[in-house]
């Protein structure tokens, strides 16, 4: 594993020094005001914060992602989930299974793979060789893929890749495949940058 | 319901103890998360336990007062105290009477050390059981005429300084039977706080950094002018070097060899196929020569329902060969099997332990309080 580089969040947040349940009361605080989808990185020094905020995730639904340790200090990463997110609407109608992907992969043909989520999800875990152009910036980015190639596209539930999906189409990508239900239940390949 | 709630009361962990021991009831909401509370709680024969984790908590105690019973002491525990402050607040804010948190939380609850005398010696001495009865760690005091020696010492130091100074004692001695991998072992910084001898079973003590004396059989230690005694036998199994010792002819001690309701685990320095012979010979020959009115007294208890009169855990040696499941199966091949079928789960950060014990980590207080939560696991038979 390479040393993590600094992972891209959107708020971060300082609960060093603090014990429970100060680091759920402000983690939950700062999350209440944040835009769904966004990152935040929780740092905190109480070693009990560890399973306390991977509890306190299981049990609002929101995602978390992973913890990083760097001189004592635990850095949490969580993001927000959207309230629709496990029941979304999928509307793009080219949809390929994880098993089909999975496959794919290993029928060793060249394939593109687009991994719509957040850096830091990415950096959690993706599928090796999986392009990351997080949905928000697809719009700017789009022009970094061939409209002509097959893309698998895919996300942790198979939400975000359907916006990502349709997105893509409106531009005039012929053959993209939104990856259901994507990351969340991967069991194919797969590469980590930094170690949860 | 006019009367105003009674407001937030501390419970130390000393109170609960002799809750625990009296058998009192007492209902405990256990605010930890799901996963620390279901690895390890507060046990006792009147203990009713719930466990709702804080941040479910945090917008509101309904649903905890809902399962709450009417009336009778409620304690709120947490990991160091802070949360259980939180949320016994707002019971009592909601209108709960006779709400307590638990003071220094399940960290002071994992350190309490509660002294039991077992009996008097021929010369007039004493030997101490200390009862660390929220993590089951049994430690010994041996005093006779202002000396003393401690066994199987745990990290709280402080509590045998004031202890032995209580009793006009200085302490000598501290002898441990084997390298713990369950709990910081006390015996060696004890032993360099007040100049004494710092004794380990040398086959346990093959990697460790630091200088002690070799507890071998055959050599005895006197505590006080009068000679108690204290004799070696070397017992392998737990570990290869675990050695018990017999103390003024009457009480056996059997560090993680043989407890009351179980016996040791072959497996935590990863040879269990190795051990797992050297356990049975212990058992069922070395053991068994011994004179069977000897009192066991062990360095861990497994279950709550171990502690007798007053938190005392021993047991006639006799009487375990009739009663303790692990010394009923007479086939070494049965017994192989049995012990590999029944291991529980590791200690938490007992690698680490290991290692702190040899000397060849140093964490500070706050870490080696984390590593040493939770229950000790050291017998084959408690899960």
């Amino acid at each position: 594993m390479s040393a993590p580089q600094k992972l891209q969040v959107d708020e971060t947040l300082d609960c060093k020094g603090l014990s429970c349940p100060l680091p759920i009361v402000k983690t939950k605080k700062a999350m209440d005001e944040m835009n769904p989808g966004q990152v935040i990185e929780v740092q905190a020094t109480d070693r009990g914060s560890l399973a306390d905020i991977q509890g306190w995730a299981k049990n609002t639904g929101h995602q978390y992602l992973g913890t990083i340790e760097e001189d004592g200090v635990l850095k949490h990463y969580l993001r927000k989930s959207r309230p629709d997110e496990i029941k979304a609407e999928q509307k793009h109608p080219y949809v390929a299974s994880n098993e089909d992907l999975q496959a794919r992969i290993a029928a060793k043909r060249p394939i593109t793979i687009l991994d719509v989520r957040e850096p830091a999800e990415y950096a959690y875990g993706c599928i090796p060789g999986a392009n990351s152009i997080p949905l928000g910036e697809l719009e700017q980015r789009a022009n970094e893929l061939n409209p002509e190639e097959e893309i698998y596209v895919v996300c942790r539930t198979g939400s975000r890749s359907d916006l990502a999906c349709q997105l893509l189409a409106d531009k005039g990508f012929k053959r993209v495949r939104n990856v259901t239900p994507g990351m969340s239940e991967w069991s194919g390949p797969l590469e980590q940058a930094v170690e949860k | 319901m006019s009367a105003a709630a009674s407001p937030l009361q501390k419970m130390t962990a000393g109170e609960l103890t002799r809750r625990v021991l009296s058998k009192e009831p007492l209902f405990i909401l256990d605010v930890r998360n799901d996963s620390d509370a279901a690895d390890w709680q507060i046990e006792g024969e009147g203990i009713e336990l719930i466990n709702i984790p804080y941040f479910d908590l945090l917008e509101g105690v309904d649903a905890a007062l809902e399962r709450l019973p009417k009336d009778g002491d409620v304690l709120v525990v947490c990991a160091k105290e802070g949360s259980s402050k939180f949320v016994g607040g707002q019971l009592v804010e909601a209108g709960r009477s006779s709400v307590y948190y638990l003071e220094g939380g399940m960290k002071a609850w994992s350190e309490h050390l509660e002294p039991v005398l077992i009996g008097r010696l021929k010369d007039g001495g004493s030997l101490y059981q200390f009862v660390r009865i929220g993590k089951g760690c049994l430690s010994y005091m041996i005093i006779s005429e202002g000396e003393a020696a401690v066994i199987d010492a745990v990290r709280m130091t402080d509590v045998f300084h004031r202890f032995a100074a209580e009793q006009g004692a200085v302490i000598k001695h501290t002898l441990d039977t084997h390298l713990h991998a369950d709990h910081i072992s006390g015996g060696r910084k004890l032993a360099e706080q007040t100049g004494g001898t710092y004794w380990l079973p040398p086959k346990d003590a093959e990697e460790v950094t630091f200088d002690y004396e070799k507890l071998e059989e055959g050599n005895v230690i006197t505590v006080g002018n009068t000679s108690i005694e204290i004799q070696p036998v070397y017992s392998p199994g737990h570990t290869i070097g675990s050695t018990s010792f017999i103390v003024d002819n009457r009480y056996l001690l059997t560090g993680d060899i043989l407890f009351v309701e179980s016996i040791g685990r072959p497996d935590l320095a990863g040879k269990a196929e190795d051990w797992v012979g050297d356990l049975y010979t212990t058992l069922y020959d070395r053991y068994k020569s011994l004179p069977h009115e000897l009192i066991v007294l062990p360095a861990h208890f497994g279950k709550i329902t171990e502690l007798g009169e007053g938190g005392a855990v021993f047991a006639r040696l006799g009487d375990l060969y009739k009663h303790n499941p692990g010394l009923q199966i007479s086939a070494e091949a049965d017994f192989r099997r049995m012990v590999s079928e029944n291991l529980p789960e590791h200690p938490n950060s007992y690698q680490e332990i290991r290692q702190t014990n040899m000397g060849r980590i140093d964490p500070d207080e706050e870490r080696q309080g984390q590593m040493e939560i939770g229950p000790n696991r050291c017998a084959v038979h408690d899960k």
